[in-house]
């Protein structure tokens, strides 16, 4: 079966001389499709810097890299942009919704830039928007949304190409509790549903939802464990829905 | 990605921060409504010279004398001095004969009297000129007839007194009356009044070009002038092209008639209608070139307008880009994104300012009539719309550009 995700090795150097900065010191790692993995680590470990590089919105300064097959390092910069539209859904801590636009425009801009028909995109939006319990906020823009809201509105819009891979750097620090479960209720139900998710969080209580919890240090990947197997339910679907 | 879908991204920009890109629009609008506006006030301002010129006859020389001529170059005051001869019908006929003169295609004798007295029936009004001279003068000094016919050269051989009048002196004499058949009396001697002129609506500065009276030379000599010299004769030259020709024949004949050459200077000037069309025409394309400088600039001060607005749009929106690439958006739906948002500004800016420019035509401007050049009006339009995707480009490129993590990253 082939890999969503095989990094080979890969470092980050941030500047050059004696300022340089060593974000990513050799980071190898490989996802099955199902899995759903937690990166932790302290803070300045690596983990958005490896983040942005699967999310092919930054480049490593070495290493091989292959997402769903692909190899990324040999992409132009138009192909690298149908990677980042088919392949991959992010979601940001800060949202990251564009201002002054509905949340069912939002969620259709990747349908937009991906050539989909208006119609099917907005039969898609909609579908994306009901899954995150949004139905009745579609024609909301986001400065008349929640945090937690506008978070689930950014949670639709990485789902709506499903895509092969889906990325969430932090995306519960800015959320209060309740929000939280909203969205971690949505990740394990995605979980469920066989998508493959890879999640940044400081939070144990967060990273207690993935089947995997990988720890970085200094830019190095020191502890791997696996909570429940790739094709199993992530551990704690129950108690969420519950 | 469709073009149409580009577009409505780019309205939807604009129209996220209307005051700012009304303003913008404002500076374009500016540009071109001035370049159109200036350019029509030249061209109106030089065609109505032009018509002015075209109206004292085309294709002709116009040969008076001058009271400077005659003298030995040089001694003035004490050398021996040859007498000035003034110009005669003996000189006109020398300029008719078409062995000496063949690009001469006509030649009018003039002789006329200011401010002559006419009346009719109890009204009375003083005319302005009354010219005495042959037919050919009306085709040559321009002056068609509107009403009746003109007098023909049995009248001047005849001597006939009857004349043909400007529209100025048959309103104040006859008002409604048909003038064609009436005798006036012009200074106590009566003619027959034969025809009414067109009227030539123009008056160069205080002269009335329609309050005139012409009449057969012998006539006017007899009653008003006497048999003096000539104060003109006017020369119609066969053609446009043939009028220098024209004038060198003049010049060989009436230099032998009257003595000039070595160092007797000539008694006589001429004036050549297309020589000053053309000094006036280099003047006026001048004035229009200037005008049309200035309204450039304000067109690119527009163009710069659009520059700064699409930079500061760019980077206030820097992370909107970053987001969009984020999701997968190409280069070159950014690129086409803001390019488009630079043209729409310059565009609309542009079409309102020929609309305003046009609207503005319609009035006279410092006495002018502005004639919209249609050139400037193509040209205005294709400048604002090349200034915005010239200026447009450059902050454009720079949005498409960006990583997406630079751009994401970016406060
Ligand atoms: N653009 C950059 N230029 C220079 N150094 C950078 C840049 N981005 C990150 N770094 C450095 O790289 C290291 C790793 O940063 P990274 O953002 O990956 O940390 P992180 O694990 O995500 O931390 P946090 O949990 O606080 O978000 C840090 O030491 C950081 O200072
Ligand atoms: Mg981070």
């Amino acid at each position: 079966m082939t890999l969503v995700l095989d990094v080979r090795d890969a470092t980050k150097v941030y500047g050059a001389g004696e300022t340089a900065v060593h974000a990513l010191r050799g980071v190898s790692l490989q996802v099955e499709p199902g899995d759903y993995v937690a990166v932790m680590g302290a803070s300045g470990s690596g983990k958005s810097t490896l983040m942005n590089i699967i999310g092919c919105l930054d480049v490593p300064t070495a290493g091989e890299f292959h997402l769903d097959g692909v190899d990324v390092g040999g992409l132009d910069d138009r192909q690298q942009a149908v990677v980042r539209n088919r392949k991959i859904g992010f979601v940001f801590q800060s949202f990251n919704l564009i201002p002054r636009m509905s949340a069912l425009t939002n969620v259709e801009l990747p349908l937009a830039y991906g050539g989909v028909r208006p119609a099917e995109r907005r039969r898609r939006a909609l579908a994306a928007l009901d899954l995150v319990g949004l139905a009745d906020r579609v024609n909301h823009q986001p400065n008349e949304l929640s945090g937690g809201q506008q978070q689930r509105v950014a949670i639709a819009r990485a789902l709506v190409t499903s895509p092969a891979l889906l990325l969430a750097d932090e995306p519960t620090g800015a959320l209060d509790s309740s929000s939280t479960l909203d969205v971690l209720g949505i990740f394990d139900r995605l979980s469920a549903a066989g998508r493959t998710i890879v999640v940044i969080t400081h939070e144990p209580d967060v990273a207690e939802h993935a089947k995997r919890v990988i720890r970085l240090r200094d830019g190095q990947v020191v502890e791997d464990t696996r909570l429940a197997p790739v094709d199993g339910l992530p551990p704690r679907l129950g108690e969420v829905t519950a | 990605m469709s073009a149409v879908e580009i577009v409505r991204f780019a309205v939807r920009g604009l129209a996220a921060n209307k005051m700012r890109s009304a303003l913008t629009t404002l500076g374009i609008l500016i540009g071109v409504a001035a370049v159109i506006l200036l350019v029509a006030v030249g061209e109106g301002s030089s065609q109505s010279i032009q018509k002015n010129i075209a109206q004292l006859g085309a294709n002709t020389l116009t040969v008076s004398s001058s009271t400077s001529g005659g003298f030995s170059r040089g001694q003035e005051a004490t050398g021996p001095r040859t007498q000035a001869r003034p110009l005669t019908v003996d000189d006109a006929r020398a300029l008719a004969d078409r062995a000496a003169a063949p690009s001469v295609a006509s030649v009018s004798p003039v002789v006329s009297a200011n401010a002559q007295t006419a009346s009719y029936e109890g009204a009375s009004h003083a005319i302005q000129q009354v010219v005495g001279t042959y037919p050919s003068y009306f085709e040559a000094s321009n002056k068609p007839v509107a009403k009746g016919a003109y007098f023909f050269n049995d009248d001047v051989l005849a001597a006939r007194k009857v004349v043909v009048i400007g529209q100025t002196v048959a309103e104040n004499l006859f008002g409604p009356v048909d003038p064609v058949g009436r005798q006036v009396t012009i200074t106590g001697v009566p003619f027959t009044v034969v025809g009414v002129l067109k009227e030539a609506g123009s008056s160069s500065g205080f002269q009335d070009a329609d309050d005139v009276a012409i009449a057969p030379l012998p006539s006017v000599q007899q009653s008003l002038t006497g048999f003096g010299p000539l104060s003109q004769i006017l020369v119609k030259a066969e053609s446009a092209d043939a009028v220098d020709a024209a004038q060198a024949e003049i010049t060989s004949v009436l230099d032998q008639r009257h003595g000039v050459g070595g160092a007797v200077a000539a008694d006589y000037q001429i004036l050549n209608q297309a020589t000053l069309q053309e000094t006036v025409s280099a003047a006026t394309s001048t004035f229009t070139v200037l005008l049309a400088a200035v309204a450039a600039i304000s067109l690119l001060v527009g163009g710069i307008g659009i520059t700064n607005i699409m930079l500061v749009t760019v980077t206030e929106r820097t992370r909107e880009i970053g987001i969009r690439k984020a999701i997968g958006a190409p280069r070159g739906a950014i690129l086409g994104q803001f390019l488009v948002e630079a043209t729409l500004l310059s565009l609309i800016g542009g079409l309102l300012g020929v609309a305003i420019a046009v609207a503005g035509a319609q009035f006279t401007i410092a006495g002018i009539t502005p004639v919209v050049v249609p050139g400037s009006v193509v040209l205005a339009l294709g400048v604002s719309v090349a200034i915005g995707l010239f200026f447009g480009s450059y902050p454009a490129n720079r949005a498409a550009k960006l990583r997406p993590i630079e751009a994401l990253r970016f406060e």
